[in-house]
């Protein structure tokens, strides 16, 4: 059993992921970041790989990602600070990134280097359905790894469900069509989110975008198996001296109501 | 090697591939607008009534046809025939505006209401802006923070036009960066608009979107080329290439024609060597760049590389999947030319043919010399812009030529 369906055999709600970006505020905070993530509560860690063109990110995000390239961060160097990571660290770890990086570094190779350290999954949002299918699953489904497709509120029903399809691990719901650290107001995202629970998808369902404090998480967790949080822990994780202080104070203010 | 290319189409697959070039790698947050595109292209393209709504409009405000002129004083100066298709007398003083002109009335059948654009020397983004003030429509461009410095003219000229210019402040602050928030822009607004493209970039269809727009260039030259010397068919077409627009909508006619040499020219910068160059095909690897596989300067790690150009144009790390596709079946010629190579030709053609080329089709002019042309050649250069834009540059090094 992966260690992601294994935790969500274990845990039925309130799931939280947290986006950090490695190398990110120091080259070598990543690892520190990461078990500062799981000592405060974190159930699956999402790993960025800093790219210098990420469509997908909001501005917070991307301010990371370029102080990480600035800091020498780049997927050799990950693959360093990963060798690592197990058993010293139990929680699922799964690695986001943009496709580009991943064909220099070649793509067999890095699912087969990802899944020796130990990683659990993939989220590369800029391969489509179709791509996926031709080019990469076999690969990916070779080397063990889940794969993480994302949805919208603009996918259609039967393209939420070819996406399930092909996803393992969790499926990743985007709360409203919009690049990462876009706050909204949330009610819209709760019919959403309502209406993906009706569909009793295969893959449990974490919502990400725009979850920045405990009130969207709790709202997110209401209609979903849990939430990932990017932006909002990003901004917290300024200062590298206090990863430890700061996350902890972070997802203490996050799962507070959790601790009874 | 031409027995290869009479396989080469100027249209891609159904799947948006030139060859293993094209491709749509897009985020789920821009699937159903890229596939609503699509589907719906073609057909919205080949629709009578559109034909006649685009084709009017390039006729009485473009000015299309363009003329093509024999350049006697510069051919006689490199013993061969050159002729100019004047894409510089478009109105706006470039051919940015035959994709614009279309991609409004796509638009517009596609129900948007709001445009947006990326734009690196201003000139896509002036296009835009003219075009959504034509059409009523709310435009918003974005340009990188340091060429809003480097072209506060066509700054100027936007906003009098009334579309908002957007500093993308990301990454290296230039037009890749612009195209990056224009497509955050899109993911952002994925109901009322259309992103107007303005290269044969992007992910499909984009690149054959615009090369369909632009493919009135070659479409006109042919017709032109028969009036001026009995014969469609030229010897040589030769223009510049960024993205490679200009190029794409000048090759498009000929492209199945393998007698036909296709000269593309990427701007060196300060020398393909140098460290500080735009030639893509000289530099570039295989990789994904703003949704579809092609030709890109990059680091070993895959991050893309910043190039330089003095011309803000061809400053683009990649090229457009046609032209990889084109450079590596062997159907497209290659060459480069470097600002000092660009700025002496453009001053050359001022002097022989009094005609300011943008710093852009400076590069075209440029490498004339070097095709080894001979008196029974027909050469077309694509003169894709005025110069006006370049004048600060110009007047910079008026006394060294």
């Amino acid at each position: 059993m992966t260690r992601l369906s294994e935790l969500f055999q274990r845990k039925k709600e309130r799931v939280l992921n947290v986006y950090c970006t490695a190398g990110y505020p120091e080259l070598e905070s990543t690892l520190p970041v990461m078990h500062a993530l799981a000592a405060g509560g974190a159930d699956i860690i999402e790993l960025g790989m800093p790219y210098s063109d990420p469509l997908a990110d909001g501005p917070v995000i991307q301010a990371s990602g370029a102080r990480a390239l600035r800091n020498g961060m780049s997927i050799g160097k990950l693959f360093e600070q990963l060798a690592s990571l197990r058993p010293a660290l139990d929680v699922p770890v799964v690695l986001m990134g943009y496709l580009n990086p991943l064909l220099q570094y070649g793509f067999e190779a890095f699912c087969a280097k990802a899944r020796a350290c130990g990683v659990d999954g993939l989220i590369i949002p800029d391969i489509p359905l179709h791509a996926y299918e031709r080019e990469y699953k076999a690969i990916v489904e070779r080397h063990g790894l889940d794969f993480i497709f994302l949805v919208t509120p603009e996918t259609s029903e039967a393209r939420v469900r070819d996406l399930d399809a092909a996803s393992s691990g969790f499926l990743y719901a985007v709360s409203s069509s919009s690049v990462t650290g876009s706050a909204k107001d949330f009610s819209p995202v709760e019919e959403y989110l309502a209406r993906l629970e009706e569909l009793r998808l295969r893959n449990p369902v974490l919502v990400g975008f725009g979850i920045h404090d405990k009130a969207t998480f709790d709202a997110a967790c209401r209609h979903a198996r849990g939430a990932i949080i990017g932006s909002a822990y990003i901004r917290a994780l300024y200062e590298p001296e206090l990863i430890q202080e700061a996350t902890a104070t972070f997802l203490a203010g996050i799962l507070r109501e959790e601790k009874r | 090697m031409k027995a290869q290319s009479l396989n080469i189409t100027p249209n891609p697959d159904a799947q948006g591939y030139y060859g293993r070039f094209g491709g749509a790698y897009v985020p789920e947050m821009l699937h159903r607008n890229v596939e609503e595109l699509r589907t719906r292209y073609v057909e919205i393209l080949e629709d009578q009534s559109f034909r006649k709504e685009m084709d009017a409009l390039l006729r009485d405000y473009v000015g299309r046809p363009t003329p093509l002129y024999y350049a006697a004083r510069l051919s006689s100066k490199l013993g061969t025939n050159i002729y100019l298709k004047r894409e510089d007398l478009c109105h706006t003083g470039a051919h940015k505006i035959n994709n614009t002109i279309g991609q409004i009335l796509l638009a517009q059948r596609l129900q948007k209401t709001r445009i947006i654009a990326e734009t690196g020397a201003g000139q896509h983004g002036v296009a835009t802006a003219t075009v959504c003030a034509l059409m009523g429509m709310e435009c918003v461009v974005y340009m990188g923070e340091k060429d809003i410095q480097r072209q506060a003219p066509n700054v100027a000229r936007m906003r009098m036009l009334g579309a908002t210019v957007v500093p993308a402040t990301s990454g290296s602050k230039t037009l890749k960066d612009a195209t990056n928030e224009a497509i955050r822009d899109w993911i952002n607004h994925p109901n009322d608009t259309h992103y107007i493209i303005g290269s044969v970039v992007g992910p499909h269809p984009y690149p054959d979107l615009v090369a369909r727009f632009q493919s009135v260039i070659s479409a006109e030259m042919r017709s032109q080329l028969e009036e001026h010397t009995g014969s469609e068919l030229p010897t040589h077409v030769v223009a510049c290439v960024g993205g490679g627009s200009n190029a794409a909508g000048a090759f498009y006619h000929f492209i199945a024609e393998p007698s036909v040499d296709l000269v593309a020219v990427e701007a060196a910068g300060l020398g393909v060597d140098s460290g500080k160059s735009a030639a893509t095909t000289r530099l570039g690897t295989e990789g994904i760049l703003h949704g579809s596989r092609s030709l890109l300067m990059q680091t070993a790690d895959g991050q893309v590389v910043e190039p330089h150009s003095i011309s803000a144009g061809l400053d683009y790390p990649g090229i457009g999947p046609m032209h990889a596709h084109l450079f590596e079946s062997g159907r497209g010629r290659f060459e480069s030319a470097t600002d000092e190579e660009a700025l002496q030709a453009s001053f050359e053609v001022a002097r022989l043919e009094g005609i300011i080329p943008a710093l852009e089709t400076g590069h075209a002019f440029a490498v004339l010399p070097r095709l080894g042309l001979t008196q029974s050649d027909r050469v077309v250069v694509c003169l894709s812009g005025r110069g006006d834009k370049d004048l600060a540059t110009y007047m910079e090094r008026m006394s060294d030529f």
